[in-house]
């Protein structure tokens, strides 16, 4: 795997190769350094990050999140029953559960996606 | 009942908790051993650990109790708990772990860079740990009087002697591993039993069955102020579960940002096997122990459901494996939050006269003690309430610090400082008012129960606020890179370590002392 803390890229390159123009400098001591690219690159990160959290929360939001809405607005959904057992009670009971894991592990997925975007990023030059 | 079986079961857990807790001291080495297992704990133990010291007396008792009296409305309150978690996951758990913060004041101090942001959240830390504890003490003496017809303080004091000595002998790698344990231990203890009482409940028709279907039991948003009071608790345990100290504390005992992200998915399925469950024994209660709704004592529900259903020798068995988890949970649940109140404490108020491990000791020892003082004084207050009040605190606290801190490059030490302060104040003087029964009715008194949905936005108004008039803290950037890259990149992410925090000392090392 790309991302193991041991396997870092090595740069097979000629010996001429850093004769001519001067390298420019690698992603990680730009984000060291602080320059505005640096802070480009951390901030890009971020904000993909952050932008996943609140998808993710969204979908929280609107899934889970709107069931109080539902049971006020629709007042058939506060009786109706499903294989015998009343709706809110299997909603809230059993139903609810898978749900919020799956949207645990789609986002551990994801999340791990955006980082070892990064991770290619920086250790690309 | 009899009342053997509640003893045995008591002993049993007690007996077992401290001998793994004694196998856990020969472990435990240095400061880090004992505020965070010096990060060597494996994920599936880990999330093991971190569901069993979550799942407290109010997941055990508690929905059980809720959902016997109040119906389908309860059912938020397991949902709300698990569904924490995922917040947490998504917004808190890798950059937490990346700050290398043992505690919330560790983070205030590392984030915001001023030690008033950490000492205002000492504070809270030991607020939100108190209130959240003196309900696991009084849950305590009720199960043993249920068990065994002791008075409370019998429990009370028993369980706070139990704590105390695993978590001065241990410290958190003891910790972990009776947690993990105690995880297992409380889901067997509701599943095995449960699976008996169906079956029983199927075979005899019961005609006590009609009190399923009263109207306002089983259907969503009785009573007034429905839908503020289920929104408010929404939002408090939905954001607060990140703010609980025994909660934050256990980040660390990741190995990374990454498996600190994996753990908490585990911990979500896990949470969602357990909460399938305490509904069950609500329903089943409804059947056969009505009369507890009456009498105020409907928290003993999962406790009596045994011998009334059953009864005999079989009865008391599962009688007393349900007394065994309600202990597990009520241990480990306390242990977890006089690790986090003792690590604060010592770390904040003693460490300049005493040695780490030492301070440590004596800070959680004064915890608990206090702590125990404060249920004996309180036996009399309706604190039944307290964990979600604790729940309310920590959402309009430390959530927006967390939020903020972690996502928002504009949070000052001044806005932190003023945000914990609006946030703390206004819901503390709601649990006040609630606890002591000064509430009004109506809607204020609506607003003072389920306090959330008005302090949270308040507490973010505040804390965002006073940030945008003042200035950033020096370090924001190198703060962020630490917070938000892999740790496995060579990257400068600052200097910062909770241990060297007090100048000249350096990292306390006390190996071959304990």
């Amino acid at each position: 795997m790309t991302d193991s803390p041991t396997a870092r890229r090595v740069r097979v390159s000629s010996p001429r190769a850093g004769t001519g123009r001067p390298r420019p400098p690698s992603v990680s001591s730009e984000i060291d350094a602080q320059t505005e690219l640096g802070e480009v690159y951390v901030r890009s990160l971020v904000r993909s990050q952050l932008l996943l959290a609140v998808q993710v929360t969204l979908a929280l939001g609107l899934s889970v999140g709107m069931l109080p809405v539902l049971f006020a607005v629709v007042p058939a959904s506060r009786t109706a029953r499903v294989a015998g057992l009343p709706l809110p009670w299997l909603l809230l009971g059993v139903v609810v559960y898978p749900c919020l894991v799956a949207l645990g592990w789609v986002y551990v997925r994801r999340a791990e996606r955006n980082e070892r975007a990064f991770t290619e990023l920086v250790d690309r030059r | 009942m009899n009342p053997l079986a509640g003893v045995v079961a008591f002993v049993a857990v007690s007996a077992v908790t401290v001998g793994i807790g004694a196998f856990g001291l020969r472990i435990s080495r240095t400061t880090g051993d004992f505020y965070v297992a010096s990060r060597s704990v494996r994920p599936l133990a880990n999330a093991s650990a971190i569901g069993g010291e979550y799942l407290s007396a109010a997941s055990f008792l508690g929905v059980a109790g809720l959902v016997l009296t109040r119906g389908a409305d309860s059912l938020w309150y397991p949902v709300g708990w698990t569904a924490g978690y995922l917040v947490l996951l998504v917004f808190v758990a890798a950059p937490l772990r990346r700050s290398g913060a043992y505690t919330l004041p560790d983070f205030a101090q590392l984030r915001v860079e001023s030690t008033r942001a950490r000492a205002v959240s000492s504070v809270l830390v030991v607020m939100i740990g108190v209130l959240y504890l003196v309900p696991q003490l009084q849950g305590a003496g009720l199960t043993l009087r249920t068990l065994t017809g002791a008075p409370p303080w019998v429990g009370e004091v028993t369980v706070a002697l139990v704590v105390l000595l695993i978590v001065a002998s241990g410290g958190m790698r003891s910790i972990t591993l009776v947690q993990a344990f105690q995880y297992w231990l409380k889901l067997v203890a509701l599943l095995l039993p449960v699976c008996f009482l169906l079956v029983s409940w199927r075979r005899h028709a019961v005609p006590a069955a009609g009190r399923l279907e009263v109207a306002d039991w089983v259907e969503p948003l009785s009573g007034p102020h429905a839908l503020y009071l289920t929104y408010s608790l929404i939002l408090a345990t939905f954001l607060g579960t990140m703010g609980l100290p025994h909660v934050v504390v256990r980040f660390y005992t990741n190995r990374d940002g990454r498996a600190a992200r994996r753990t908490t998915v585990a911990v979500l399925a896990l949470l969602s096997c357990f909460y399938l469950l305490p509904p069950l024994y609500g329903v089943l209660g409804r059947v056969y122990a009505f009369d507890l709704v009456a009498s105020g004592r409907s928290d003993s529900v999962v406790l009596e459901l045994p011998s009334r259903i059953l009864g005999g020798t079989g009865g008391d068995l599962l009688t007393a494996l349900l007394g065994a988890g309600a202990f597990a949970a009520f241990l480990s649940t306390s242990s977890g939050l006089v690790v986090s109140i003792g690590g604060v404490v010592s770390q904040d108020l003693l460490s300049r006269r005493l040695d780490g491990v030492l301070a440590f000791r004596v800070a959680s020892s004064l915890g608990a003690l206090v702590t125990l003082g404060l249920t004996l004084a309180s036996s009399g207050l309706a604190v039944a309430h307290a964990v979600e009040l604790a729940f309310a605190v920590a959402a309009s606290t430390f959530c927006p610090l967390l939020l903020l801190g972690i996502w928002w490059r504009g949070l000052t030490a001044a806005g932190a400082v003023a945000g914990l302060v609006a946030g703390g104040t206004l819901s503390t003087t709601a649990v006040l008012m609630t606890m002591f029964g000064a509430a009004p009715p109506g809607w204020p008194g609506a607003v003072l129960a389920q306090p959330a949905l008005v302090t949270v936005p308040v507490g973010f108004a505040v804390m965002a606020g006073v940030s945008l008039l003042t200035r950033r803290p020096v370090q924001v950037s190198r703060t962020m890179v630490r917070l938000h890259t892999p740790e496995h990149l060579p990257l400068d992410r600052g200097s910062y370590h909770p241990e060297a925090r007090r100048e000249g000392t350096g990292p306390p090392e006390v190996a071959d002392r304990v």
